[in-house]
């Protein structure tokens, strides 16, 4: 494991908590190939009934967003108060949304 | 009978405890991070189905003593485990070969243990099944990745077969006891489950590049408890220390 290049790549964790909600980020881990990324998955973040569902996917495969670009993505949407729809109550029986 | 029967639930509940205890072995060792807590929790899987079965042999036995009783207040002589998890952990390939030789034999095991005319025994296999099942598979696919892997990683695992596969027949084995055991409908006949074994082993070690041994000589004594390999005593001296040194301490 001294040698970089022979370590496993990066897979990013996304976990379903229950049926209904969506696959939630949960953390990263290295594995030799997308299987084994479940099984480890498994065995890193589901251990406590955390889980229903595991998405794995390799970290070079996501395209972000550029932290510098904040500015021209973000911020148009700030000033219009109009399209926040903070104006509703939203009853407790509709539970997540 | 219930004497057999005793002898029967100490052969399950040692396998789990000492493969259990072996395994936890490289607790904050393993090579990478996520082995490491994958090999936790498997450890704790077999313990947590080593309690189950040596309570339940305590209660067969009517003699007071629960699994903690038997897990620790007893030496060497008395362990029924096979010698196949005593044996040392050895390097990381060894450990995984030993783990998929146990599992694969396991889950046969518990499979057919689920139809048991003991409904305990059923309900602890049942129980028992779902995790093994997972153990095979994750044990499974680390011997095929190792073996069909750099010429080192092969190497190592072929040396692993060839240095465990003497202890593979004992499991098959039959007594006294396993006839009882057959009689009574409670479990199967050991050598019943040796050609699904071989089948799978067939599978697994063509995908994985590596050759099975050819010799089928198998060292004897585990489970009968006559005749354990040296490594068990100094396991226990590990394992046992605390009950040793402080006899029926608790927390």
């Amino acid at each position: 494991m001294t040698n970089t290049t022979h370590e496993w790549p990066l897979y990013e964790i996304f976990i379903r908590g229950q049926h209904g909600l969506s696959h939630r980020h949960v953390g990263s881990l290295h594995a030799p190939d997308a299987e084994m990324a479940i099984k480890n998955a498994r065995d890193v973040y589901t251990r406590r009934n955390e889980g229903v569902s595991i998405w794995v996917v390799q970290a070079s495969d996501i395209a972000a967003s550029s932290p510098e670009e904040k500015g021209s993505l973000y911020e148009p949407a700030n000033d219009k108060v109009y399209r926040h729809p903070t104006f509703f109550d939203i009853p407790d029986e509709v539970g997540a949304m | 009978m219930s004497d057999h029967l005793f002898e029967y639930l100490c052969r399950m509940g040692d396998n789990t405890l000492v493969l259990g205890h072996r395994v936890s072995e490289w607790c904050g060792h393993a090579p990478v991070l996520e082995e490491d807590i994958a090999l936790a929790n498997t450890a704790l899987d077999l313990i947590g189905q080593t309690t189950l079965w040596l309570d339940l042999a305590g209660e067969v036995e009517g003699a007071g003593r629960d699994a903690d009783k038997l897990a620790f207040h007893r030496d060497v002589w008395d362990f029924r485990n096979l010698l196949l998890v005593e044996q040392p952990n050895g390097d990381f390939g060894q450990t995984m070969m030993r783990q998929f030789l146990f599992d694969a034999w396991h889950l046969l095991q518990l499979k057919a243990l689920m139809g048991s005319s003991n409904a305990q025994v059923a309900a602890i296999a049942e129980k028992s099944s779902k995790e093994v099942t997972y153990h095979l598979e994750r044990a499974t696919d680390t011997v095929v990745g190792l073996g069909d892997g750099t010429e080192e990683s092969h190497n190592r695992m072929q040396a692993a077969l060839d240095k465990l596969w003497p202890y593979v027949g004992e499991m098959f084995t039959s007594d006294d006891v396993d006839a009882a055991m057959v009689d009574a409908g409670i479990a199967p006949d050991p050598a019943s489950l040796r050609p699904a074994f071989d089948a799978l082993l067939d599978d697994v070690f063509t995908a994985a590049t590596l050759v099975k041994p050819q010799d089928d000589f198998g060292h004897k004594g585990g489970k009968s408890g006559k005749r354990h390999t040296e490594h068990l005593g100094h396991m226990l001296t590990q394992m046992q220390w605390l009950q040793r040194a402080y006899p029926d301490a608790t927390w």
